[in-house]
């Protein structure tokens, strides 16, 4: 057997190790949380606001400011997202220069650290948008020169941009040539043709992506520890321009910043439990409605 | 009976297509007839598709596509500055290869062009559609169930969905590349009756490769060779008594 083989076995056989070890690792971990954060999952941690330093109650203002800020970060990035999709694969010919440019720009911005992002967050959305919009409005105090749901939901919806536009062209990409063609040869427009012919073939690749961004970005906390996280609230936000509560923050707050960590455990177990839940049903959800796409049928 | 008169509908003058560098069509200079049908004929490659895709031009999809000379339309150059290409695509009308209805309900795909004209009315809709699938021999077939989808329905019926399809917005010209070509021998010989049928009404202009098929449904052929057209007469001539060699070597099925 030649060395050039026998270094190939070798890397196969170590890269298999290493693989299982690791899925070994994380689902153990997993299994941990499943055993020990079950029994503590109660109706009244999903409904309660936490109290007494946090060692008491439940997590409900962090679930509902964790599922609040994937909405607005939806409603902000899916539109944009699947926008820049569409001006990239119908728009634009393949090889010219705006396009490579934004796909460039697209690609950077996937290899961007999340805490740059918020960093980004605080630096453009609050420092420079709100207090921009406080200026225009003539706020005294500051209502939009804060930490916010909104800039919070606005510096996730950049960081998951990249999810977006990829699932949506994948989408794109499979609506087949001849259907355009077809729509063209009636007297349809471009515009006509994408909004009628192409976008609801696409919707289930759109879907998809605001799914796998919901995923990607619910436990994120870096993004939003300097745009609009708080650890504590008196009441539920109610704009957004409010601050809210975060599970995955919450997380942190419940295991570093309590004078009793330890009585604050079932609380931290079934915390994770609710967050690991999320992602793990949003990120399945999203690749079974894939591979629905992939299957589907087009003669 | 009194004799036809045959007007000029469609007249192209020293058109060159190119793609890119490479050119696919060379200074094809041909009248088609009002109410006639045309066969183009050809082996592979030779630019048939091309030649069909400027009448509507569909090449201006084609990034790297490129069109010199003129292409008269009822006495109009639509390669002219000034003319809509989406109002020339409302007047010419093309039926493709493969067809591809819209997964949508049949009564949808009919009335996707009238729509975009901005019809609204459901009785004026409904009109359209039972007669353009009337007029593509279909309606029969599917008047039970023009709401459910047309991704249903056999190749053969597809294909004249795609036919009234484009009748519905009521063209003047049908362009047709290969209709029959991925269709079973029942369906060709009923799309062949419709294109006799609608003759009466239309300028058509079909690619075919099937030698009989041309024969069958056409009164002109124009043979194209190597993105030349090499000969251009009534179809009874091509196929009996053609004065190119080329043409008789590709009809009698010496090559291509
Ligand atoms: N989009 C394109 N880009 C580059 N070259 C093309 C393109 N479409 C066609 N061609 C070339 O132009 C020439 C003519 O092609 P065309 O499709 O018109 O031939 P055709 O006679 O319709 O052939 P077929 O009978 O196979 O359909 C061919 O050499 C083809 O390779
Ligand atoms: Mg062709």
């Amino acid at each position: 057997m030649s060395t050039k083989r026998l270094i190939g076995i070798f890397a196969i056989g170590a890269a298999t190790v290493a693989v299982i070890a690791i899925a070994g690792l994380v689902f153990s971990t997993m299994g941990t949380f499943l055993v020990k954060g079950l029994p503590n999952i109660t109706w009244q941690l999903l409904s309660e606001a936490p109290r007494n330093n946090n060692t008491e109650g439940g997590i409900f203002p962090a679930i509902y400011g964790t599922t609040l800020l994937v909405l607005v970060m939806s409603i902000l990035g899916v539109p944009i997202g699947t926008i820049t999709a569409i001006y990239l694969n119908e728009y634009t010919r393949a090889g010219a220069v705006m396009p490579r440019v934004i796909r460039f720009a697209v690609n950077t911005l996937a290899g961007v650290p999340s805490i740059v992002f918020g960093l980004f967050g605080l630096g453009f959305f609050v420092q420079f948008l709100g207090v921009g919009l406080d200026k225009t409005f003539g706020n005294t105090e500051a209502i939009w020169a804060k930490p916010a749901l909104l800039w919070a939901s606005a510096t996730l919806a950049a960081l998951t941009l990249p999810v977006v536009i990829v699932s949506v062209e994948e989408a794109l990409k499979n609506v087949p040539q001849e259907m355009r063609e077809g729509s063209l040869a009636l007297g349809a427009t471009r515009w006509q043709t994408i909004w009628k012919i192409v976008l609801p073939n696409s919707t289930t690749g759109i879907l998809t992506g605001s799914i796998l961004a919901i995923g990607r970005s619910a436990g994120e906390v870096a993004p939003i520890l300097f745009t609009g996280v708080v650890y504590s609230l008196p009441q539920l936000p109610d704009g957004i321009s409010s601050q809210f509560m975060h599970l995955g923050y919450h997380l942190f707050v419940l295991s570093t910043q309590s004078p009793d960590v330890d009585k604050t455990l079932p609380l931290q177990y079934a915390t994770t439990l609710v967050l690991l839940m999320l992602t793990f049903t949003l990120n399945f959800a999203a690749t079974f409605i894939r591979s629905r796409i992939r299957s589907k049928q087009f003669r | 009976m009194s004799k036809k008169i045959t007007e000029t509908k469609i007249e192209a003058n020293d058109l060159c297509v190119y793609y890119g560098a490479k050119q696919a069509l060379h200074r094809i200079s041909i009248d088609l007839f009002e109410r006639e049908v045309t066969a183009f004929i050809g082996p592979s490659g030779c630019g048939k598709s091309t030649f069909l895709r400027s009448i509507n031009r569909m090449n201006d999809l084609v990034p790297t596509a490129r069109v010199t000379g003129n292409l008269y339309i009822d006495g109009v150059d639509i390669y002219h500055s000034s003319v809509d290409v989406v109002e020339l695509r409302k007047r010419v009308g093309m039926v493709f290869q493969k067809s591809t209805p819209f997964p949508k309900s049949i009564y949808d795909n009919v009335a996707f062009g009238p729509r975009l004209n901005g019809i609204t009315d459901r009785t004026e809709l409904d009109r359209i559609v039972e007669e353009s699938l009337i007029n593509a021999a279909l309606f029969d077939e599917v008047k039970d169930r023009l709401d459910s989808s047309a991704m249903g329905l056999s190749g053969g019926q597809q294909q004249r969905l795609c036919i009234a399809r484009a009748v519905a917005v009521n063209p003047s010209i049908l362009l047709m590349d290969e209709p029959c070509s991925a269709l079973d021998p029942i369906s060709t010989a009923k799309v062949e009756e419709l294109i006799l049928e609608l003759k009466k009404q239309y300028t058509i202009v079909i690619v075919t490769h099937n030698m009989q098929q041309a024969a069958r449904v056409s009164e002109y052929t124009a043979f194209f060779y190597m993105g030349h057209l090499v000969e251009y007469d009534k179809t009874r001539k091509i196929f009996t008594n053609p004065s190119k060699k080329e043409t008789e070597d590709y009809v009698t099925g010496r090559f291509g």
